[in-house]
């Protein structure tokens, strides 16, 4: 099961080696350089371990459109942080979290720069697409700042102290 | 103290809807007990020998008396009347039933508290100095810069599936009353030398467990509003270098000896250095509206000497004992931090009953401005006391059971559960911990011998902070038996060392008379004004080898 922000969503990207028709996704042990190379971005992607140094990834970053993070378990939070640095160097695609994933890190995740979660069928059949909708509004607002949410409690403090200033004033 | 805003409010309503939720996916099958796992720890609810515990935060040990009587309630609906205080200014109760568990929450919530990663694999309950805005040797409150902290380790998006859990103490004075040392990430507020300003001395590394380590420098001065910035490169690092294949070897410690301090240091400066700060640090605004909570109270002008104290103090040797014992000097003038122990001689080390909870509720508000602090040596205390209130106190305390004069001596034990309780354990600790109060249960006796910390933990995760105790004792299982290890010369303090194996494991039984012989030694050879840690560091761990190998011939020892 795929899944986004706003539900399941049927998913384009094959796995294997690249041909002119549909997107595929490249095992990065396979990942070679110079195949790559004339290959379409947006038809392009590569699956990374959650051990890989972001640093060995920078150079693939710009001649793909998808980047997957393969997590072992829910409980193994390393790709959250590849995600993090992956989207500082700049990737502007999609950040795809691959594993079996609980939805109560659906929206760490998405915070965290990734835009969708793979899942496989062994927790797909358990769990379904309005429980991991439903985990997303779990909490109205967050404590970080940095991370991609609109709703942090710090941010919304120094509002309301700017407001209170102003009113003042 | 800290207040919630609505932000804080409705953040701890919707964590509660949430685990309620999440119980109930457990239940339809929709979550694997593997999944619901780490989630039920990450709210305080540990499956335990004979029942689920739940772990209540207490950060930064500070308390209301509301909050108290709110804890007294549930002591007395959920489990069977007391709670139990732990090493890390938490308080569990031992016998909750899952069903109740988001009601309890709930409970919680009303006043203001939670279970919110007090277990799991994250970053756990904030700790600092429990003298922290009264004591007279500090010069910075650090309870801001936990609450801080607190908010911001909150459902942290990136650093909640740690490799494993993560403890972070701060303190602000110049004794260190924190073991900061003994911490994952261990914060002094410090002054910089040339412009004054506010920062951070930083040690990564530091830990008990299996693999006792003490923290490492790794900054001498982080500016205070980078502290933020600064953490988040800390545990980036942790998170994606940090052992994954052997929970035994997944704490950050492991990570710094591995790698080495110096290069360790050297990847969390690369990372900081590329971190956007503004973009993550709170403002400095943040902090002061923080800190005008922790702002202190008012308190009356009294003269440094009281003479109604004075007068009750001549008047009543026992009383007099207990302040000498119990008192801790304040940092204004008339006022005493008081430490109730609740280390009653053949009690268990850090439990109160309902009862005893409310009892203390009812002084606070009459005697210490309506707050309590919990220490990680499982005591509590009424810190803002009048000189002239103290014999008032000590008679309220008297009726409650609370009035144990032996703060810092010897039967003022810090320990574990141990396998009375805990899953964990492989030998008992509260028997131990009881046998040896009895032993040395004369108050002159205790006196005589002066301060000195004994800590018992029942199994190798050290949570009863067994290494740096002067003295130590490590409850291990050896083919089926109980076997007790006896260390020496372990600190908590600023001067943070591991205690040394003083020799061969011993049967429960044998312990009291071994704990005896050791302590002759240091009385034998103590010089005038030296303590039990004094005398150990001057004349090292032989003599009390050789004492306790003397007595092992007569007793009986594990082999």
């Amino acid at each position: 099961m795929l899944l986004d922000r706003t539900g399941r969503k049927p998913d384009l990207w094959t796995r294997g080696q690249p041909d002119d028709h549909a997107p595929v996704l490249v095992a990065w042990e396979e990942w070679n350089t110079q195949a790559r190379l004339g290959n379409d971005p947006d038809r392009l992607g590569v699956e990374i371990p959650n051990t890989l140094a972001i640093e060995d990834l920078r150079p693939v970053l710009s001649q793909v459109g998808l980047v997957a993070i393969r997590f072992g378990a829910f409980s193994d939070g390393r790709g959250l942080s590849q995600a993090r640095l992956i989207r500082r160097a700049g990737f502007t695609g999609v950040l795809r979290a691959v594993g079996p994933l609980i939805p109560d890190e659906f929206g760490f995740a998405l915070q965290c720069g990734f835009d969708e979660v793979e899942l496989p069928e062994s927790s797909a059949h358990r769990q379904s697409e309005d429980e991991w909708l439903r985990s997303l509004a779990a909490y109205s607002h967050t404590y970080q700042q940095g991370y991609r949410s609109r709703t942090s409690i710090l941010a919304q403090r120094r509002l309301a102290r700017l407001s209170k200033g102003q009113s003042h004033a | 103290m800290y207040r919630y805003d609505e932000f804080d409010a409705g953040f701890v309503r919707e964590r509660v809807a949430l685990f309620r939720d999440q119980v109930q996916r457990r239940i339809d099958g929709s979550l694997t007990e593997d999944e619901f796992k780490p989630l039920r720890l990450k709210n305080g609810v540990y499956l335990q020998l004979h029942a689920y515990m739940l772990r209540v935060a207490i950060p930064y040990g500070t308390l209301s008396s509301v909050q108290l009587r709110q804890l007294a309630l549930i002591g007395e609906r959920y489990d069977r009347g007391y709670g139990h205080l732990t090493t890390r200014q938490n308080i569990q109760f031992n016998w909750p039933k899952l069903r109740d568990v988001p009601d309890i929450l709930d409970l919680l919530a009303d006043v203001e508290m939670h279970c919110i990663q007090t277990s799991g694999n994250c970053i756990r309950n904030v700790t600092a100095d429990h003298f922290a805005g009264v004591a007279a040797d500090e010069w910075i409150d650090p309870r801001p810069v936990c609450e801080l902290i607190r908010q911001w380790s909150t459902a942290h998006p990136e650093f909640s599936y740690l490799p494993r859990k993560f403890k972070i103490a701060v303190t602000g004075a110049s004794h260190d009353r924190a073991v900061v040392k003994a911490h994952d990430i261990g914060l002094r507020i410090v002054r910089h030398p040339d412009t004054g300003a506010h920062g951070f001395e930083v040690s990564v590394g530091g830990g008990l467990g299996r693999t006792p380590m003490i923290g490492k420098v790794i900054r001498d001065f982080l500016p205070q509003e980078e502290l933020l910035a600064y953490l988040e490169a800390v545990m980036r690092v942790y998170n994606l270098e940090g052992r994954r294949d052997n929970k035994y070897k997944a704490r950050i410690k492991i990570l710094v000896h591995e790698t080495g301090t110096e290069a360790l240091k050297a990847r969390i400066e690369h990372e900081f250095a590329q971190l956007d700060g503004p973009s993550i640090n709170a403002d400095p605004e943040e902090l002061a509206r923080i800190a005008a909570y922790f702002a202190p109270p008012h308190y009356e002008e009294l003269p440094a000497v009281s003479a109604r104290l004075e007068a009750a103090k001549s008047a009543n040797p026992v009383f007099a004992d207990w302040i000498d014992t119990n008192g801790f000097a304040h940092k204004v003038a008339g006022y005493r931090a008081i430490t109730i122990s609740l280390k009653g001689i053949g009690e268990i080390p850090g439990d109160i009953t309902s009862a005893q909870m409310r009892q203390v509720a009812d002084l606070a508000d009459r005697y210490s401005l309506s707050e309590i602090r919990v220490s990680h040596n499982q005591n509590l205390i009424l810190p803002n006391v009048k000189n002239d209130d103290l014999f008032a106190l000590w008679q309220g305390l008297v009726e409650a059971g609370l009035a144990t004069a032996n703060v810092g001596l010897i039967t003022d034990i810090i320990a574990c559960p141990g396998l009375d309780y805990c899953a964990l354990a492989t030998a008992r600790s509260i028997p131990i911990a009881q046998a040896i109060a009895k032993r040395f249960a004369d108050p002159a006796r205790q006196r005589e011998i002066g301060p000195l910390n004994l800590n018992i933990s029942g199994c190798i995760n050290a949570c009863g902070h067994h290494h740096v105790g002067q003295i130590g004792i490590l409850g291990l299982e050896k083919r089926g038996q109980e076997s007790y290890q006896i260390t020496l010369g372990g600190d908590p303090t600023e001067q943070a060392a591991i205690g040394e194996i003083v020799g061969p494991g011993l049967t429960a039984e044998a312990v009291p008379d071994a704990i005896e012989r050791l302590v002759e030694v240091y009385l034998e050879a103590r010089q005038v004004g030296e303590t039990f840690i004094d005398t150990f560091r001057r004349i090292g761990i032989g003599p009390f080898k050789l004492a306790f190998q003397h007595n092992l011939e007569g007793a009986d020892h594990v082999a």
